[in-house]
């Protein structure tokens, strides 16, 4: 179909869009790169009164290296994220986890910020980025704020932002030395929304032993969801079969997914429980 | 009602409209520049029937306004044949391996193709074939020959 009519701005200037959605916030969507929104518009879930399109702030684009930690404009491409030798040198997990975003088509214009503000459970990006403890920079005309990784996600579609708040940057600290990780899905067709899905981070000692461990589950909840008690019960072990068995078994005692036409909330179960296993194995066995 | 006059480069020339910001860019190519080889299939970003390149990048032209495309460089299906008459390479080998049936989806598959050609390696393999197509369904040909097209494709644009 076709979308609803809505009065629109396309801001030069970051200060111009924060005073925008200081003046509209409540009625306005905020336009990235269109891969979610505009598919809401053309089905008039949503109808928004106002949108704020938000491609001409060229200044949220850019991925750059920092004291210990990498920072992701906002506006930053998926096809940039995916072609960015920092981002697989330093964050292989998210260079792992965008190639599972889409097809090329949306990852030339999808962002990484939208993804984010999305809130879709079935992104990837925001599953890699709780493992890897991302915090979320947003700015309002009253000020900056920065979201901890673990308070951005409400719930389906909803984020902690306020209506007047522009998510500008993505800063991802650098995991400690001898870290690897793994991401893995499972979709019916490359490109689908995936069924299921598990970011892995761990961090082995010299003898193979855990000394930290993040587990991040996709489509399991209405948010991102980390596997604490899991992380936890794994610090300290050997990541064997038998311990991503165990772990595995640990992260999805709790998880109810919402089942419907793709899967049953049981079927959804087993089946993160058996990506979460597989991926402790892969990052395990990386160097 | 609130409209906005915008110019979009499309095949090389300028196209100008006065339109609402809420027109769909495959709206903008097929009603207002008369380009009517790009389709429109679901029209929720999911089929790739509306493929186009902008900038040279391949993008789905129903979730992008036309608005967003002021300025920009647009390439559709009817930019990609020389003005001589031939057709594109891919198109030629598109039509000698029967790529196509009832042809809707093919313009989407050509401008995604085309893009995926400039920068693919030498040593182009079907797996990367099929991942390249990934984005654009076809109810017709059950790929096959899509596929194989495009491996020959591949091979002549080399030569």
């Amino acid at each position: 179909m076709k979308p609803p009519p809505f009065e629109y701005d396309d801001p030069a200037t970051i200060d111009e869009a924060l005073g925008l959605l200081a003046e509209h916030g409540d009625e306005a969507k905020v336009l990235a790169g269109g891969q979610s929104l505009v598919p809401l518009l053309n089905f008039r879930l949503a109808r928004p009164e106002r949108v704020v399109d938000v491609n001409r702030l060229d200044a949220l684009s850019y991925i750059r290296a920092d004291d210990g930690v990498v920072r992701i404009g906002a506006l930053t491409r998926h096809a940039a994220l995916e072609r960015s030798s920092e981002v697989a040198a330093r964050l292989p997990l998210l260079a792992n986890a965008v190639a599972f975003v889409g097809h090329v088509q949306i990852r030339n214009r999808g962002t990484v910020g939208g993804s984010v503000a999305h809130a879709d459970p079935a992104a990837e990006l925001p599953v890699a980025l709780a493992a890897l403890e991302g915090r979320y920079h947003v700015r309002s005309q009253a000020g900056r704020r920065v979201i901890a990784s673990d308070e951005m996600f409400v719930t389906h579609l909803t984020t902690s932002l306020e209506p007047d708040e522009l998510l500008v940057e993505i800063e991802v600290p650098l995991p400690p030395p001898g870290t690897r990780a793994a991401f893995v899905e499972f979709a019916r067709r490359h490109g689908d929304f995936a069924l299921g899905g598990a970011a892995v981070v761990l961090t082995l000692d010299d003898a193979g032993t855990c000394t930290r461990a993040r587990i991040a589950l996709l489509a399991a909840a209405p948010t991102p969801l980390r596997a604490y008690g899991a992380e936890t019960w794994l610090t300290g072990m050997r990541v064997d079969e038998r311990a991503a068995v165990e772990a595995a078994s640990r992260a999805v005692a709790d998880v109810h997914p919402t089942g419907d036409i793709h899967g049953g909330t049981e079927y959804r179960r087993a089946l993160v429980e058996s990506l979460v296993r597989r991926a402790l194995l892969q990052a395990a066995e990386r160097r | 009602m609130t409209t906005r006059t915008i110019s979009v480069e499309i095949n090389g020339r300028a196209y100008w409209g006065t339109v609402e910001p809420r027109l769909l860019l495959s709206d903008f190519i097929r009603h207002e520049a008369h380009l009517t080889g790009t389709n429109v299939g679901c029209e929720h970003g999911v089929c790739g029937a509306c493929t186009v390149q902008l900038d040279g990048e391949p993008i789905r032209s129903c979730l992008m306004l036309a608005v967003q495309a002021d300025g920009r460089s647009v390439r559709t299906v009817e930019g990609l044949a020389p003005a001589d008459g031939d057709l594109h390479p891919l198109q030629q080998a598109f039509h000698e391996v029967h790529a196509l049936q009832c042809g809707f989806c093919t313009p989407g598959f050509l401008m995604t193709i085309e893009a995926f050609l400039a920068s693919a390696p030498a040593d182009l393999d079907e797996r990367a074939i099929r991942e390249a197509l990934a984005g654009n369904l076809c109810r017709c040909t059950g790929y096959q020959n899509i596929v194989e097209a495009v491996r020959l494709a591949a091979e002549r644009m080399r030569a």
